[in-house]
């Protein structure tokens, strides 16, 4: 038991000693897990109702080859990244590799498939109900999609926190493209990845007790937020 | 109206503008800055830490710090994507100078490796100065040894040494040969956990806090010793390469000035690395 009161000792000091280093990885953790879910959304939840509305062929193909990427090993996913950003790869005039960028892609693309087939999930049960009025007024499946994904907003979140607690919790893909360099990518996941490796478990598990309680706080914001909506709307 | 139309109307301007704000570029002002590519052992033991500051501090340039192991750092500057390497393989530099991927090679320090094992020591190697002697008895005696397995310059060390010892590990895989193919750290930790012998470099060894009983058994064999080079990426064949930059960092670590600060690193009073970058043929 003694490791795991040194690792919530290591914690309370890492949160009460304000350490700067600590602050700056807290924030870039948050801040590439915030855009690579923004990223994620812009083209996940679109492809997400897309999909729930339309009836063409090949979509059960896309639906299924969708669910398959949600299961994508994140060290691969970076390691695709890293050889299309490498300075040797079509994209390395750019200069990503190992940058915050070239996390947020890397996450972006983790999470893309999550948004997207947990967003079909959600919308395909509420379009069974609208189809039948929409279609009354002349409005096409197409043109549904907005409709859909602001009614179902409330639901949506749910999709969006799923894919941020992804976002937020990975480390192989990160690692690979990011680097972990310190003060630049160096992120949560990452650091907990180095303090295990350097045999400072303690430091570690506070720095992973750390992590939770953010996730948890975003999760619990969300929650809040929901609450207002619903009860706005409602 | 109903309740979907209205929503039809209204959802347009929703999300957009929230993503948006979210999307303004990453991280504060472009710096001057170079990639080093470099390894676990000098990464992790905080020399980084501890010298890179007082070259920013004179010379305007961050060194950004990707800790792999050698061979894989190696494949990182072949690639176009470090500026300059330090890492602690000969052959494999000077292969890589050979190539035309970078160079020339510069002596940077040296540290040396050690046999680390378990507190009862069962293959009875302890105190022996003969480190090719106690890999052969570990090899007899089938304990237990966990190897690094992932092309980096402590693992290219490890093999030497049972090339010198007379033994094919490889053919105690699936037993006592246990191939971790991960870093330093992680090939500690396994070690600590499974009672089984390692070869760490020094200043790993130094720095790692999950010891659980492991100790040195064997040191101070001449065969033991630790070689860092660097190197600058060649801009002829990666245009991009900061070469101003990288060169300097190069020729700062190699000045007496850098030496100075490598010397001064030390651990509770230990020293980690030796600078030597005026030893001839270090």
């Amino acid at each position: 038991m003694s490791d795991f009161q040194d690792a919530l000792s290591a914690a309370f000091a890492l949160v009460a000693g304000q350490d700067p280093a600590l602050a700056e990885i807290v924030g870039l953790s948050l801040r590439v897990s915030l855009m690579a879910l923004a990223l994620a959304a812009l083209v996940g939840l679109p492809l997400g109702a897309l999909l729930a509305v339309a009836r063409f062929p090949g979509r059960h193909l896309i639906i299924v080859g969708m669910n398959a990427l949600m299961g994508l090993p994140p060290v691969v996913a970076g390691l695709v990244i890293y050889l299309l950003l490498s300075r040797a790869g079509p994209f390395g005039h750019f200069g990503l590799l190992f940058t915050p960028s070239a996390m947020v892609i890397a996450q972006a693309v983790l999470i893309a498939p999550i948004l997207a087939a947990l967003t079909r999930e959600v919308l395909e049960g509420m379009w069974e109900e609208y189809r039948e009025q929409l279609h009354s007024f002349g409005v096409s499946s197409w043109r549904a999609v907005p409709t859909l994904l602001r009614d179902g907003r409330l639901a949506l979140v749910t999709v969006l926190l799923a894919g941020f607690g992804r976002a937020s919790a990975e480390v192989g893909a990160v690692m690979v493209v990011g680097g972990n360099i310190e003060g630049f990518t160096r992120v949560m996941t990452t650091a907990i990845a180095l303090e295990t490796s350097k045999g400072d478990l303690p430091l570690a598990l506070g720095l992973g007790m750390v992590l939770m309680a953010i996730v948890l706080a975003v999760n619990g914001a969300a929650h809040l937020l929901r609450e207002r909506v619903a009860r706005m709307s409602g | 109206m109903n309740a979907p139309l209205r929503a039809l109307r209204s959802g347009r301007r929703a999300l957009p503008a929230a993503l948006a704000a979210l999307l303004s570029p990453p991280v504060a002002a472009q710096r001057r800055a170079i990639i080093l590519a470099s390894t676990t052992s000098t990464e992790q033991t905080g020399l980084f830490g501890h010298i890179l500051p007082i070259f920013t501090r004179q010379a305007g340039i961050v060194v950004r710090v990707v800790a792999l192991g050698t061979g894989q750092a190696l494949d990182v500057g072949r690639r176009g994507d470090a500026d300059v390497v330090l890492v602690h393989d000969r052959a494999a530099e000077e292969r890589f100078v050979a190539e035309g991927f970078g160079g020339p090679r510069r002596p940077v320090m040296y540290n040396d490796f050690v046999l680390v094992g378990p507190a009862d020591d069962p293959a009875g190697i302890g105190g022996n100065a003969d480190i090719a002697f106690a890999l052969a008895q570990i090899a007899a005696a089938r304990a237990r040894f966990v190897s690094r397995g992932d092309r980096s310059g402590t693992h290219a060390a490890e093999l030497r040494l049972w090339l010198a010892a007379g033994v094919d590990p490889a053919r105690g895989r699936g037993t006592w040969y246990r191939e971790v193919g991960q870093g330093m750290g992680p090939a500690l930790n396994t070690a600590a956990a499974q009672n089984a012998y390692l070869i760490a470099d020094r200043g790993s060894w130094i720095a790692f806090r999950n010891r659980q009983g492991m100790r040195v058994l064997v040191e101070g064999d001449r065969r033991l010793l630790n070689q860092y080079g660097v190197m600058l990426v060649s801009p002829q064949r990666h245009p991009h390469v900061r070469a101003a930059d990288g060169q300097r960092f190069v020729d700062w670590i190699t000045s007496a000035e850098g030496q100075g600060a490598i010397a001064g690193f030390r651990i509770g009073g230990e020293q980690l690395f030796f600078p030597n970058a005026t030893e001839p043929g270090a």
